[in-house]
């Protein structure tokens, strides 16, 4: 439990120790007395009961008692909430999430693209996180961080990390099918580790034996397998196998048509998932990948594809 | 036994003959046991999903279902068993049944209005409960319905949501019923001093029901509008905002918690002095407990919402406000341990399970503490540990506070006593599984999982195993409480018409009471605990 991972962990599990030591004092407490009194005053033992109406010295006292109690932990979890509700420091380096539909993707300010967060040990790190479709939540229950990404509005928080390692990250807002996937991982580093991942950027650059088993990886990084099978299976999307060439119907302005897959279909669709919805399937669902992904990358999982018979 | 004239309610022939005689008849106590029976039938599905929902979760992976089934048997769960059974709960069985015979009344002060509330009640399970066969599939929103994923989401969700609607007013109209009938009803000599507890606390849960209601029948309403018509509340792609949608849900949904736990805290209140034998201890604190849950409840709703990106101080008055609202729940346990002390207490079922009552409501009241701190919420907020929370107190408050009053009033309402060796047992096992099943989920949440997860990782395995476990203990006391009472009601032996030696004015009448309760309508000169 008490981990002291991050700059926030500290506060907000001095926080935990004040309040449980509290409910452990009253639960048991309480609770052997209510067991004394049972046992003590059973009719067997105790044939009659002595009325008492009342004791106005006691109703004050156990008010006022819980009352100093409860402001003292009201102001320890308001203290030890501050610095997740604080603005980050100034040099800290910012990294950009996405949350969608079931997939985290992080940005780094040279242009590095993970679906892992690696972030550096010792040094402020800024999320600036949005969220494309639903209400997606980053939690990091090790650095006792959760802030929910509602879209439309950017969200902001900020931590750092005391120790390398690697931690989980969930999300914590139910958002569908595949909620309790979509998490990835935290791995923080040394900075001398980090700033030699950081300043290589081949890594961006998938390297696969083919370009089939690379569109592979990218797919998956991206997370569309998630709602996509290679199986033929239907998840929330079509699946992939044997689609190339294959003629389909799509509604597009509210109009059914036919089309054959080729690959400016394909480009299309992950351009502009909503311009042709395939027949069977809702639109709004997929959303654009205009902005994370490069051109290069849309070549390799047309390939990948491709080579789905 | 003083030879009546009129026949007792169970055997009174009306208009109407048979099943129609119960499904039209304006009796508060018919209508009460109406609500029973519908209630149980809900809760025992509501049960068996959830058991199905824990032995998906005894083994990481798939188990027993697909992901998609089971988010929407958490959402079939989470509907029925709020909207359908724990909101109308025990005001609509306990309190229709004995609010009039306590306060000395004849019949609650609109008994066709009384009838009405229980076909829109229906009305609205039916609705609610269509969307799982009809349409796109069962909706998979969970209960809160939060946008703008149910408006993403291609499962059938509306009938849902015009069926929580229409159940509203059921709700609205039995508070209506039951703060007039307070007001006007009451036996010559019972001043509000003078009325027993679980009236005072129908009386103040009659007015969350009545002022909080219609804001979640609006908030529905705008869902459907939206849904329907694509206008933008709440859907940022229509210009709208969710966290809207979730202020608005839970300025209702926050307060529908102590629309459950008041009436539960209520029939405590009953059972304690009843079987010490003794006068409730600081009567007046417990009313005024009362009273001030029902109000400062109204202005703690943001405590959903700490993750959601408030303004600061919006977080500081909401957890400030949540702490509050803690002091006179605590005042209460108080009192009622306090009622034990020099007590002569008779050890017999309905006790064991007001109890044991305190005992998980202190947990789940105590764990509240946790998540009415910011930054302590922030970390387990919409894991587990919220899960274990809330089940302590709806269903660990709600669920034993009702069989304590189902065991309680029992011989009252059918004429007829349990078998109490049945009823013990039962009690044993459903309290070691209910503790087994939810404790773990603490440990769970402290750890970080996630709620709603159709999945968790390998760390989360052995408390989870522990929890399905005792899933399986728990639904297997249900099955012997149930079982038992249901034989009891038929083949019991017969009850006389005060077995507890209790004070309050059911007892003064007739087991099963005779149609009009009161042969002649009582004057109260005691205060409702009076022991000599
Ligand atoms: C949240 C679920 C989801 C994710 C994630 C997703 N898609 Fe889709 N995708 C859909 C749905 C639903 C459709 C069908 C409706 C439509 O055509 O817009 C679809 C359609 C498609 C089509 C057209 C398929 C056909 O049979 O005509 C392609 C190609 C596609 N997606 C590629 C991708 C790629 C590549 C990714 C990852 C970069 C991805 N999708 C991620 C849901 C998703
Ligand atoms: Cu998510
Ligand atoms: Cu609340």
């Amino acid at each position: 439990m008490f981990s002291n991972l991050s700059n926030i962990a500290e506060g907000v599990d001095n926080a935990f120790l004040i309040i449980l030591s509290i409910i452990f004092f009253f639960l048991i407490g309480l609770t052997v007395l209510l067991v004394v009194f049972i046992f003590r005053y059973r009719e067997s033992k105790n044939p009659k009961a002595t009325q008492i109406e009342g004791n106005n010295t006691l109703e004050l006292l156990w008010t006022i008692i819980p009352l100093i109690l409860v402001l003292g932990m009201f102001y320890f979890g308001w203290t030890s909430w501050k610095p997740l509700n604080s603005d980050p420091p100034k040099d800290a380096m910012v990294i950009k999430v996405t949350a969608r539909m079931w997939n985290w993707s992080f940005e780094y300010e040279n242009g590095k693209h993970t679906d892992t967060l690696y972030i550096p040990a010792g040094k402020p790190v800024a999320l600036d996180m949005k969220a494309l479709d639903v209400i997606h939540s980053l939690y990091i229950p090790a650095f006792r961080i959760k802030q929910d990404i509602i879209p439309g509005t950017p969200r902001k928080a900020w931590f750092i990390a005391n120790s390398p390692g690697s931690y989980d990250l969930f999300c914590a807002e139910y958002c569908g099918l595949q909620h309790s996937y979509m998490l990835t991982s935290v791995e923080v580093k040394t900075s001398k580790e980090f700033d030699a991942w950081y300043i290589d950027t081949t890594q961006t650059v998938v390297v696969a034996a083919s370009p089939q088993l690379a569109g592979k990886q990218i797919v998956q990084k991206y997370g569309c397998n998630a709602c996509h099978s290679t199986d033929g299976t239907k998840i929330v999307g079509p699946s992939y196998k044997g689609i190339f060439g294959e003629e389909i119907t799509v509604i597009t302005g509210g109009k059914e048509r036919i089309i054959t897959v080729d690959e400016e279909y394909i480009r299309h669709s992950i351009l502009e998932p909503d311009a042709d919805v395939v027949k069977g399937y809702n639109k709004g669902l997929m959303i654009t990948y205009r902005d994370q992904i490069t051109e290069e990358e849309i070549n390799l999982i047309i390939e990948y594809i491709k080579s789905l018979k | 036994m003083s030879e009546s004239k009129q026949p007792s309610y169970l055997e009174y022939q009306g208009k109407y003959k048979g099943l129609f005689g119960w499904i039209f008849s304006v009796d508060h106590k018919r209508i009460g046991l109406l609500y029973m029976y519908s209630i149980m039938t809900f809760f025992i599905v509501g049960a068996t999903l959830g058991l199905l929902m824990k032995l998906e979760l005894i083994a990481p992976g798939k188990t027993i279902m697909d992901a998609q089934t089971y988010n929407g048997l958490f959402t079939l769960h989470g509907i029925t068993m709020i909207f359908l059974i724990v909101i109308p709960g025990i005001p609509a069985i306990l309190g229709n049944f004995f609010l009039p015979i306590m306060i000395g009344a004849k019949d609650v002060a609109f008994p066709r209005l009384n009838l009405l509330s229980w076909w829109i009640y229906i009305i609205g399970a039916v609705i609610a409960l269509s969307s799982q066969f009809m349409g796109s599939g069962p909706p998979d929103t969970g209960w809160t319905f939060y946008a703008p994923y149910s408006f993403k989401t291609t499962t059938n969700m509306l009938p849902a949501v015009l069926g929580a609607f229409t159940l509203g007013f059921s709700s609205i109209l039995t508070g209506l019923n039951f703060i007039v009938t307070m007001h006007r009803m009451r036996a010559p000599g019972m001043n509000w001093m003078k009325m027993p507890l679980f009236p005072w606390t129908l009386y103040g849960t009659a007015w969350i029901q009545l002022l909080a209601t219609p804001i979640v029948g609006i908030t529905l309403l705008m869902v459907v509008a939206e849904r329907t018509l694509h206008v933008g509340f709440f859907d940022p792609a229509l210009g709208g905002d969710p966290v809207l949608y979730q202020h608005l849900f839970w300025i209702y949904s926050h307060p529908a918690v102590y629309v459950m736990i008041l009436p539960a805290m209520g029939v405590i209140s009953e059972i304690l002095p009843t079987f010490a034998r003794k006068t409730i201890f600081g009567y007046k604190a417990i009313v005024a407990s009362t009273l001030a849950i029902a109000f400062v409840g109204y202005f703690v709703w943001g405590h959903h919402m700490f993750t959601a990106g408030m303004s600061g101080t919006a977080q500081f008055a909401f957890s400030f406000l949540t702490f509050l609202v803690a002091i006179p729940s605590a005042i209460k346990v108080f009192n009622w341990i306090s009622t034990l002390y020099k007590g002569s207490i008779h050890l017999a079922v309905p006790f064991y399970w007001a109890a044991s009552f305190i005992f998980v409501f202190m947990i789940g009241g105590l764990s509240g503490l946790v998540l009415g701190a910011l930054s302590t919420n922030v970390h387990v907020h919409d894991t587990a540990f919220v899960v274990a929370h809330f089940h302590f107190i709806v269903f660990g408050g709600v669920g034993f506070a009702f069989m304590a009053g189902i065991h309680y009033w029992f011989p009252k309402i059918y004429g007829r006593m349990y078998d109490e060796s049945w009823a013990l047992t039962g009690w044993v096992v459903f309290f070691l599984g209910f503790l087994a099943l939810y404790s773990p989920m603490f440990y769970l949440g402290m750890k970080g999982m996630p709620r709603r997860y159709f999945d968790y990782l390998p760390e989360y395995h052995g408390p989870n195993i522990f929890s399905s476990l005792g899933a399986v203990v728990m639904i297997f006391g249900l099955a012997l409480i149930i079982i038992n009472l249901i034989r009891s009601a038929r083949k019991g032996e017969k009850a006389t018409a005060n077995p507890w030696n209790g004070t309050t004015l059911e007892w003064t009448i007739e087991s099963p009471p005779i149609l009009e309760n009161f042969e002649e309508i009582p004057t109260v000169t005691e205060p409702p605990y009076h022991y000599k």
